[in-house]
């Protein structure tokens, strides 16, 4: 370990130590897990973690010189993609030690992949539903329910579980955070096809998994608040997304492996773009069909770069609120909803421009059928990640303070609520 | 910074703010509005002595406050959210900013002194009834002996034109077309030859007149010929500066709605309990702030210089409106029975929504100016 969080180096020598180590370890022959191994070792791979768990307790600032330092160097980074990050956040502030110190190692070599079993058939917007069962019997808890929308389902080998453990006791307090094997019989995962004609996200069926005692994250009963650590976790991750788009190059061995990891991780992410709308597609199309002198195509243009403009400079707003160190306004929690206006606008004038070939996709279609793929995938922006329905009653609620909604489902037994 | 507003600028918004609320209660709007002249000059002294506000925007060597676009743009979204009557739009910011874009410096010396020191009131004349303000297609010739003008032809939608001193006219050099040949003049209101009318208009707040100029005497401001640009700059600038207080007006709209749906009670609840029209709150609460990223933004470029400056005025113009006016059409739907009511302040803000769209074009004439500012 090379610092203590009481001293922290200037970032000018902290540059010069990591530049200095690299120089004397990277070697782009080495297996990828085992540079990743001696990288998370050093502190290094995760500076900003803590000092007792492969970090330097450094701030943000420190970190992103580190890692800045191992990019402009050519050497690859510790693991970060994929749901593995969610896991790591999750384990460092709600795990006990044995915990952390027997998964944080393989999340940062990249060995173990992880995914999220959080959503059910029975339960989309309202999480804490879910019925998925976990009983105790003897050393362990058996494990009986469905899962959905579970990316990377098929090759990871730990998940992240919410499962019922108390049913008298109203919603929220009858819950349990697992760490669950994935291999095992008990599991069985199954590609969920979407409406796009992609299968990027699984079903995972759990008929008598097990589950061994020690595999509880937090307390019994209390997994609703350690799920909300993993949620407040997701929002980052998935800004970071971006990032992994392109694939770091390199001469070596290592880079080869890197490669494979990056496009297993990516696969579920390929049609993302097209979900957004593809705004930036809309002018050169209506250029290809002519149509880009047409008032009804321009007006529908000009609305949906309005949007576009508008929410950009929205999101430029709040972020440099939060550089300036004002408190959050408004403006900070509307990115999502004002996506989703966008990417309808965006499919709207698609269609509007494709005219007769709205009809077609595939090798049929407009762009070899990108087209289609963007107006059969936007449904899902309004959905993923939280419906829009949720976004308008967050923002009600906690920033225009209007009133919450009567409920009937939080004072009572679960078992006594009317389910799916 | 373009997407935040200074210490000193928050301050500056805070104090203006304090001084509409209480200087100009909506009982006072309500007052002053049925007067011909819209504007209580009790208030518009107190405003003058007080802020500074009608000089805001003019530099000090003409005895104004020296302040830049994105000043007055905040002081306009304060007084929209007040819906503030007062000569302020029509004679400080539609003239003078015609003075200050048109004029040369002996223009300047002569007609802005008595503007920055609230003696004289300046209204700005420029459509004929085609409503988008826009230069290319004024008619209006204007008549030369020797170094004596005069003007005659009918100007409408003149802001304040009934109260003001004086009118800046935009005509033409006779044969002229487009942008070519526009010249800017000063009408005495009171010369012979000028003939004002009050137009019965749908927003009470802001006092809109028709003036006949009949072989009327005028003196030039500028250089002959030359006005085309700085008259599209002018109004490029006023219709940045009606986007900021239209942002003022639609946030205020929210913020009554809100407090409207959390005491009215239905069904044994607040309305605001109610999805439907929590719903509706956070899509207007969106919008607003959309139309504000993009009222700044075009305040920043009308104080920058931005070579997109024309596209992005179009691009603030077209989203205010549109916003403005869903939100207070919404904001009378939250309010209900009670919001169609001539005692409810929601059909106020209405009014001026639907008068500040049309103003200076209305939103698709915008968004087609807006593709065509950046070549598409």
């Amino acid at each position: 370990m090379a610092s203590n969080a009481a001293e922290l180096p200037d970032e000018q020598t902290l540059r010069t130590n990591v530049r200095m180590w690299l120089e004397r370890n990277w070697d782009p022959d080495r297996k990828l897990v085992e540079w990743r191994r001696m990288l998370a070792e050093t502190g290094w791979g995760c500076p900003e973690w803590p000092e007792e768990w492969f970090g330097l307790d450094y701030p943000s600032s420190l970190a992103n010189a580190v890692q800045d330092e191992i990019a402009s160097f050519g050497a690859i980074g510790v693991a970060r993609s994929g749901v593995r990050m969610l896991a790591a956040a999750t384990l460092l502030e709600h795990g006990s030690a044995a915990q952390k110190s027997q998964f944080l190692g393989g999340i940062l070599s990249g060995e173990d992949t992880w995914c999220q079993l959080f959503s059910e058939p029975g339960s989309g917007s309202d999480l804490a539903g879910l019925t998925t069962r976990a009983d105790k019997q003897g050393d362990h808890w058996r494990i009986n329910g469905q899962k959905v929308w579970t990316t990377s389902a098929h090759h990871a080998n730990y998940g992240m579980l919410l499962a019922r453990t108390d049913w008298d006791v109203p919603k929220h307090r009858g819950l349990t955070f697992f760490v669950v094997d994935m291999k095992q019989p008990g599991v069985e995962v199954r590609p969920l096809k979407q409406m796009n004609g992609y299968a990027s996200f699984n079903e995972v069926f759990f008929t008598d998994a097990i589950v061994p005692l020690d595999r509880v994250v937090g307390e019994r009963d209390g997994g609703w608040s350690v799920a909300l650590t993993t949620l407040a976790n997701e929002r980052r991750v998935a800004d970071g997304m971006r990032a992994w788009g392109s694939v770091q190059a390199g001469t070596g061995g290592i880079f080869e492996e890197l490669a494979a990891e990056t496009r297993t991780v990516n696969e579920p992410y390929k049609w993302y773009p097209q979900r957004a709308g593809r705004p930036d597609l809309v002018i050169s199309q209506a250029r290809a069909a002519d149509l880009d002198q047409d008032p009804v195509v321009r007006q529908a243009i000009a609305n949906l770069l309005i949007l576009e403009k508008s929410s950009q400079w929205t999101a430029r707003r709040a972020r440099e609120a939060h550089l300036l160190g004002r408190p959050q306004g408004p403006e900070g929690s509307l990115g999502k909803l004002a996506a989703s206006h966008v990417a309808r606008a965006a499919a709207e004038v698609h269609t509007m421009i494709a005219g007769g070939e709205a009809l077609l996709a595939g090798k049929d279609g407009p762009l070899d059928g990108l087209i289609a793929e963007i107006l059969l995938s936007v449904p899902a922006i309004s959905i993923a990640g939280g419906t829009d329905e949720i976004q308008h009653n967050i923002i009600a609620e906690r920033v225009l303070g209007m009133p919450k909604e009567p409920r009937t489902d939080v004072d009572r037994p679960f078992k006594d609520i009317p389910r799916n | 910074m373009k997407f935040s507003f200074t210490e000193e600028q928050a301050l500056f918004r805070d104090i203006v703010r304090r001084f509409v609320v209480e200087q100009s209660p909506r009982e006072e709007v309500r007052k002053v509005m049925e007067t011909n002249a819209g504007y209580d000059p009790a208030l518009w002294q107190r405003l003058c002595e007080s802020l500074g506000l009608h000089a805001l925007h003019i530099p000090e060597k003409y005895g104004g406050q020296g302040f830049g676009a994105v000043e007055l743009c905040i002081a306009m979204e304060e007084l929209g959210r007040g819906l503030v009557c007062s000569p302020l739009f029509g004679s400080s910011v539609l003239a003078g900013t015609a003075i200050l874009e048109a004029g040369m410096a002996q223009d300047r010396e002569l007609w802005l002194p008595p503007l920055a020191a609230s003696e004289r009131r300046y209204a700005l004349a420029v459509d004929e009834g085609g409503g988008c303000w826009d230069a290319k297609s004024l008619t209006m010739q204007y008549t030369q002996q020797g170094d004596t003008y005069s003007l005659s032809g009918k100007k409408t939608f003149v802001v304040d034109g009934c109260s003001a001193d004086v009118i800046v006219v935009a005509a033409r050099e006779p044969e002229t077309k487009g942008l070519n040949g526009i010249t800017f003049f000063m009408v005495e209101a009171s010369a012979p030859g000028v003939n004002r009318r009050l137009l019965d208009t749908v927003d009470q707040t802001r006092k809109l007149a028709e003036i006949d100029f009949n072989n009327a005497s005028a003196k030039l401001l500028g250089t002959p010929g030359e006005g085309g640009s700085a008259l599209e700059r002018t109004i490029d600038l006023c219709r940045v500066y009606l986007s900021n207080e239209m942002v003022g007006g639609a946030q205020r709209l929210l913020e009554d709605a809100v407090t409207y749906a959390g005491t009215r009670l239905q069904f044994g609840r607040t309305i605001g309990s109610f999805q439907a029209i929590k719903h509706k709150c956070a899509d207007l609460l969106l919008h607003v702030e959309l139309a504000k990223s993009a009222a700044y933004c075009a305040a920043e470029a009308a104080a920058t210089g931005d070579p997109e400056f024309s596209a992005l005025a179009a691009l603030s113009k077209a989203m205010a409106a549109d916003t403005y006016v869903k939100t207070a059409a919404q904001t009378i739907q939250i309010h209900g029975g009670i919001g169609f009511t001539w005692e409810n302040d929601t059909h106020l803000y209405f009014k001026r929504a639907k008068s500040s769209e049309t103003l200076f074009g209305q939103p698709a004439w915008h968004r087609e100016r807006m593709l065509r500012g950046w070549q598409i």
